[in-house]
């Protein structure tokens, strides 16, 4: 689905991704985990055309998709939540969504504002409201719907876990499993570890723009000096 | 009470003129921020297309709206080719960049309109059905006024119901905040602005179109009326339509009934609205700061003190300009002159722009200030040449120490739109009163002292003072407070949070920024023997602007580049016929092909040169 190689990325002088590598399978769902500032971001936000990338290659379903225009690479497929949120503030929840909608694509599921408001039942009773009126939770269900309106097959979901009530993170895990379910791809880049282990498959751990780690939850935990390593604040 | 509401009235009709080109300006700017000075130039094709129109045509009054119509489709078709041939290749380009370019067609659309409509004023026939006056309590108001009063709230609800009611507008609208974020959700943005600049381009040309029974349509129909453009969308919210509406009634009903008290009122006023406005809400009445995001500008690098070779070459230059009255000709000893006074004021904006992080729309006001203030103690004073010089920077500092400390409480376009502001008030002031300033008249015979008379003493002279402050500015520029400055600009917020007083340290770039331009205006005085309101216009800040932009703002030989370009090639081509086009032409091919400007330029030749040496 999705294999990034030696990547590097860089912000005006300052490199950022030393070579980042990382592979992800169809219907999978891999956590990126990392402190902060190790690159999380930047990798998603690389895979998305938004920050300049030096070298290495990215390729989405064989094709190479590296210094594409990042529209042309929501096309393809590739869904972006990123972790700021960026709502459209001055737009109300339902034209939100209109500025994600997409055709649909062959091979994904195929979303409409009716069944993301079952998902989501809190957007449903708020669509009428401006983005910017909406609690933090809210707004972060209004991006994860907004990046589902496009029909991807591969949601990049950067910290969705971040500075929201704990309930409504177990309201995320369970949306996430209704991804996997409806046969999505998802890499997803955390910092808590216990939500990474409830909804992914396999980790990756970054650290400083360089992949640390890589393997499945189980050696991690067997391996706590790995974590402790490159998680721990 | 009658003569109150004729009054309004025409105030209200002003209003929708005003709004209509006002709100394509900001419909442009919140899509695509692009600062879009050839704005005006659509009005003004506007209103020359709706006039050939009309009268070939004859039609009547279907044959009238028809043509106003067409007028306006036709503009946007322009404003299309505008932005797919030029615009779309720089929108990478650090957003000046593109403000630049805009204005490079201000000067072709200037001279093809001249080559195409001829130069004398076009006075177009009144709207067919429209063209009396009715009596509201007495007074005789126009028909077409009333037809104006309604078309404006009209168009208004018209763009909302685009705005809001189709995909494209819930799209322009949601580009407005994070352009960056509709990218990634799978829109192209290429044509999302292409489409937002010709609805733009459009309202503009309709604005236009629609104003030929009430003003003649003249050549000076594009720069008359975009300050004022720009002031209304500044007032309203950049980006923000509704904004633009409020802001065009107030400005307009303003000024309807401020010219019954004081008369002159109207050239400043709606600036002074718009400092008011600003100081109280930074980001206009219904605008918003901008998202942080997807800005194309690259972080400055960071500027390296001059190694030994470029020393070298740099000392052999001015060896060679001390020892060039010498060879050439007296009339190149004068010329050299123009280049050292256009160097400086370049520099000086330079350090404002390029290590203040602000940029500039009025950097002439201080210029003008330091020439007018050294003139007018020569002539009301009788003071000699040398106090007279040094007054000039002082009277600039002052002037500089009061507007800057408004501009710094703003940042970004915001700021740039306050100290163009500054500097019309300053103009406003310097034309209409006639009797300390000689108004449009100027003042004249100011002429350097008898032991400067010769053209080679005041060259002399004029190197010692430029290079002197040029040397001045790249002293403080790797200073600790030049440092300082340089870390505000890249972030403000960092250097707050070390418990630097930001505002402190930009209001004193500001200033001294502001001083050396005066310094350039001294020296240009002295030079020419007279100084006129010119030196202070919009049109001399823009010239300033191109010479840094175009030399390229990272380098500090930027600007040297720049001035030295602009002065050569304008003493060329203004001998010619349609020099504007020429020029406008040269602008915007160093902005497609040199868009790190002619520094940058240069530069990549260098390495071109070297890389098929080795
Ligand atoms: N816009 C930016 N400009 C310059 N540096 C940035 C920018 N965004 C992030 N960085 C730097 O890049 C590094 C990685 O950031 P990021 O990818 O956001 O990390 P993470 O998402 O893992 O917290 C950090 O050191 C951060 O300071
Ligand atoms: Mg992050």
């Amino acid at each position: 689905m999705l294999e990034i190689d030696g990547l590097t990325a860089r912000y005006g002088r300052a490199q950022i991704l030393n070579g980042v590598s990382l592979t992800l399978g169809d219907n999978e769902v891999v956590a990126l985990l990392g402190r902060n500032g190790a690159g999380k971001s930047t990798t998603m936000k690389s895979v998305m055309g938004l920050v300049r990338q030096t070298g290495g290659s990215i390729r989405h379903g064989g094709q190479e998709i590296r210094g594409r225009a990042s529209h042309t690479i929501c096309r393809a497929g590739i869904g972006y939540v990123p972790e700021d949120r960026r709502i459209f503030g001055e737009l109300t929840v339902e034209e939100n969504l209109e500025v994600g909608r997409r055709p649909a694509r062959e091979g994904a599921p195929q979303w409409t504002t009716e069944h993301l408001f079952q998902l989501f039942p809190n957007l449903a009773e708020r669509r009428r409201n401006l983005g910017k009126q909406l609690s933090g939770g809210e707004q972060q269900m209004l991006t994860i719907a907004r990046t589902l309106m496009g029909n991807p097959s591969l949601v990049l979901l950067d910290e969705p876990s971040e500075g929201i009530a704990p309930v409504i993170v177990e309201q995320m895990a369970n949306v996430i499993s209704e991804l996997k379910r409806e046969g999505l791809s998802v890499l997803i880049s955390e910092q808590n570890l216990h939500f990474a282990r409830e909804v992914s498959d396999r980790a990756y751990i970054i650290e400083k723009g360089t992949m640390r780690y890589e393997g499945k939850f189980s050696d991690l935990d067997a391996n706590p000096e790995i974590s402790t390593k490159y998680l721990a604040v | 009470m009658g003569f109150y509401l004729a009054q309004l009235l025409t105030g209200l009709a002003n209003a929708s003129s005003l709004f209509l080109i006002a709100s394509g300006l900001s419909i442009i700017f919140g899509v695509t921020r692009i600062v879009n000075f050839a704005h005006g130039s659509f009005y003004m094709l506007g209103a020359y297309l709706a006039y050939t129109l009309v009268t070939t045509l004859q039609g009547g009054i279907p044959g009238y709206w028809f043509s106003v119509l067409a007028a306006a489709v036709l503009v946007g078709g322009i404003g299309l080719v505008v932005e797919l041939t030029i615009l779309r290749r720089i929108y990478r380009a650090p957003e000046l960049f593109q403000l630049v370019a805009t204005f490079g067609v201000v000067l072709i659309v200037q001279d093809a309109t001249l080559a195409i409509w001829g130069a004398e004023d076009l006075l177009g026939p009144r709207a067919p059905g429209l063209d009396r006056a009715v009596r509201l309590m007495g007074e005789p108001i126009p028909e077409y006024d009333l037809a104006l009063i309604a078309i404006g709230p009209a168009v208004l609800a018209a763009i909302w119901l685009v705005f809001h009611r189709t995909r494209w507008g819930v799209l322009v609208r949601a580009a407005t905040q994070d352009r960056e974020m509709v990218g990634a959700l799978g829109v192209n943005q290429a044509w999302l602005f292409s489409a937002a600049f010709v609805l733009g381009s459009a309202l503009a040309g309709l604005g236009g179109a629609l104003q030929i029974p009430r003003e003649a349509v003249s050549l000076q129909m594009d720069l008359s009326i975009i300050g004022e453009a720009f002031v209304v969308v500044v007032i309203g919210g950049m980006g923000s339509v509704t904004g633009a509406f409020v802001a065009a009634v107030l400005i307009s009903v303003l000024n309807a009934f401020a010219i019954l008290i004081f008369p002159q009122v109207s050239i400043v006023l709606p600036f002074v609205v718009m400092a008011a406005v600003l100081i109280v809400r930074p980001y206009g009445l219904f605008g918003r700061p901008g998202s942080e995001h997807g800005g194309a500008e690259e972080p400055e690098q960071p500027l390296r003190l001059l190694d030994q070779r470029s020393t070298m070459v740099l000392l052999a230059l001015v060896a060679m300009l001390a020892f060039s009255p010498a060879v050439v000709s007296d009339f190149t000893t004068i010329l050299l002159v123009d280049v050292m006074v256009a160097t400086l004021f370049a520099v000086s904006l330079h350090f404002m722009m390029g290590i203040g992080g602000m940029v500039s729309f009025g950097h002439a006001a201080y210029f003008g200030v330091g020439a007018y203030a050294a003139a007018m103690a020569v002539k009301m004073l009788g003071w000699g040449m040398l106090p007279a010089m040094a007054l000039g920077p002082v009277a600039a500092a002052l002037a500089a120490l009061f507007f800057g400390w408004f501009c710094v409480r703003l940042s970004g376009v915001y700021l740039a739109m306050l100290t163009m502001a500054a500097a019309q008030i300053l103009w406003g002031v310097t034309f209409q009163w006639q009797e300390v300033t000689g108004g449009d008249d100027g003042i004249l015979g100011v002429w350097p002292a008898e032991w400067a008379k010769s053209d080679r003493v005041y060259f002399y002279l004029a190197l010692v003072l430029c290079l002197g402050g040029i040397w001045l500015l790249r002293r403080v520029a790797h200073s600790p407070f030049g440092y300082t400055l340089r870390g505000v600009r890249d972030s403000r917020i960092r250097a707050e949070a070390i418990g630097i007083d930001t505002r402190f340290h930009q209001w004193m770039g500001f200033t001294l920024a502001g001083t050396l331009a005066g310094l350039a205006g001294v020296v240009f005085v002295f030079s020419k023997g007279s100084v006129f309101p010119d030196a202070l216009s919009i049109g001399h800040s823009i010239d300033g602007l191109i010479m840094v932009l175009l030399g390229g703002i990272h380098a500090l030989a930027g600007p040297v580049y720049g001035a030295m370009a602009m002065v050569l090639i304008e003493d060329w081509v203004s001998r010619l016929d349609y020099w504007r086009f020429i020029f406008g032409g040269i602008i915007l091919t160093v902005v497609l092909l040199a868009p790190d400007g002619i520094a940058g330029g240069v530069r990549r030749l260098i390495q071109l040169v070297r890389r098929d040496a080795a």
